[in-house]
């Protein structure tokens, strides 16, 4: 939810607004720091777990401010981050289980 | 969630080889973008796979053609776009991208570039533009800007450069446009349209090459070209291709040219319908 709204939205109670989940498949991950830099919501920071490839790759920060953008996941050279929109539990009508 | 299982969940995963990632190229190197955005542009067109063909030549960025989940040939250096009008003329009904680089497209693959367009061969041309032959060690290239070192120009180069958009609009491309990787909506949208289009289109990508002529050149890392390309980007549709320059200045990016032609096959088999059928009535009479 972004925050620092300086009025509620009327259709706050209404409009649900989509859940990110981001991934990062660390050991694809060179370490460019194309998503870190360029994520307009700068959700991602550059970890410190050195991976298998011998680089940081990013961790979130908060990954309830990500706008599901997926500029990250456009601009990454290695297709080692995504996002995709959390299911809502409640949303789940089939009872599927997450 | 194992991170191969992850992989698979990837968006685009289906259009990836994923048994052969990691790719080869350096870390920050502009290649792999560019594949992003043509797989995405596979997704959004929700296209056929096994009626889409890639077809690289040699080079950093020929690798591609390994890489993409659809048939694909890794041709020798410069012969891509021969190689991929075959497969155009044998099958029109496949839709045939040559993704390759400044080098093997223009150095010497030059003639092949400028003929295919001249003919309208219906096959779609992607460039990665990163100025030199980053894959032999960084030596210059037909595209490597005046002034700028590389492995063989030690005190800069003394050669004026291709402006590829220009070379391409001149030739007889209907589809050309100019994007560099940081734009990769925009890319996306033009590697779209591209595919879309009857007749030879090029889109060329300007992308960055942080291990070799970005560093002889004390560019930076990845991260601070493509702030670089920020910031020197100037979006101008229907710029003339002719005025539409690279410099350090400015890097002029859009879509400069889109007109309608018949394509090679297509007058290519209407001749052949109408040789066929006039040969057939002589031999009625
Ligand atoms: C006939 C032939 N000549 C020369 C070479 C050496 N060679 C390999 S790749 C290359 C240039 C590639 O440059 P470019 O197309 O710009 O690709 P990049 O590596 O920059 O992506 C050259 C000259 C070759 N493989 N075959
Ligand atoms: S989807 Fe957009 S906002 Fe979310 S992490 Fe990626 S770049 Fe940032
Ligand atoms: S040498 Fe340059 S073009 Fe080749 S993989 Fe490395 S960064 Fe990319
Ligand atoms: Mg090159």
């Amino acid at each position: 939810m972004p925050q620092k709204l300086w009025r509620k939205p009327l259709d706050a109670e209404k409009i649900k607004l989509p859940k990110p989940e981001i991934h990062i498949i660390s050991d694809l991950c060179k370490g460019c720091g194309f998503c870190i830099e360029f994520c307009p919501k700068r959700v991602l920071e550059k970890s410190d777990k050195l991976n298998k490839r011998g680089a940081f790759p990013p961790e979130v920060v908060d990954e309830s401010e990500c706008a599901l953008c997926s500029f990250c996941t456009a601009i990454c050279p290695e297709f080692a981050i995504f996002t995709i929109e959390k299911k809502d539990k409640e949303d789940n009508q089939d009872g599927e289980k997450e | 969630m194992k991170e191969s299982d992850l992989m698979l969940r990837h968006p685009l995963a289906a259009y990836l080889r994923q048994e052969r990632m990691p790719h080869i190229w350096c870390e920050g190197c502009g290649n792999g973008v560019l594949l992003n955005s043509f797989f995405e542009a596979l997704d959004k067109l929700k296209l056929d796979l096994d009626k889409v063909v890639v077809v690289s030549g040699i080079g950093c960025i020929g690798r591609a053609a390994g890489y993409v989940n659809v048939d694909s040939f890794h041709t020798t250096h410069g012969r891509a776009i021969p190689f991929a009008t075959g497969v155009k003329l044998a099958n029109p009904e496949l839709e045939v991208v040559v993704i390759s680089g400044d080098g093997d497209l223009f150095a010497i693959g030059g003639n092949h570039f400028i003929h295919a367009a001249r003919r309208n061969v219906d096959i779609k041309v992607i460039c990665a533009n990163n100025f030199n032959y980053g894959m032999t060690g960084g030596q210059y290239g037909p595209t490597t800007p005046l002034g700028s070192w590389t492995t063989t120009t030690p005190y800069g180069s003394i050669e004026h450069p291709f402006n590829l958009v220009h070379l391409a609009a001149a030739s007889g491309a209907v589809y050309v446009a100019r994007w560099t990787t940081l734009q990769v909506r925009k890319l996306t949208d033009s590697i779209k349209k591209a595919l879309g289009k009857e007749g030879f289109s090029f889109v060329e990508v300007i992308s960055p090459c942080p291990e070799i002529y970005d560093r002889y050149n004390k560019l930076g890392t990845a991260v601070e070209v493509m702030k670089w390309f920020k910031l020197i980007s100037q979006t101008q549709h229907g710029c003339t291709p002719e005025n539409a320059e690279i410099s350090k200045r400015q890097i002029i990016i859009g879509e400069f040219v889109d007109i309608k032609k018949p394509s090679y096959g297509r007058l290519l088999r209407e001749m052949t319908t109408r040789v066929k059928e006039s040969f057939q009535e002589k031999k009625a009479k």
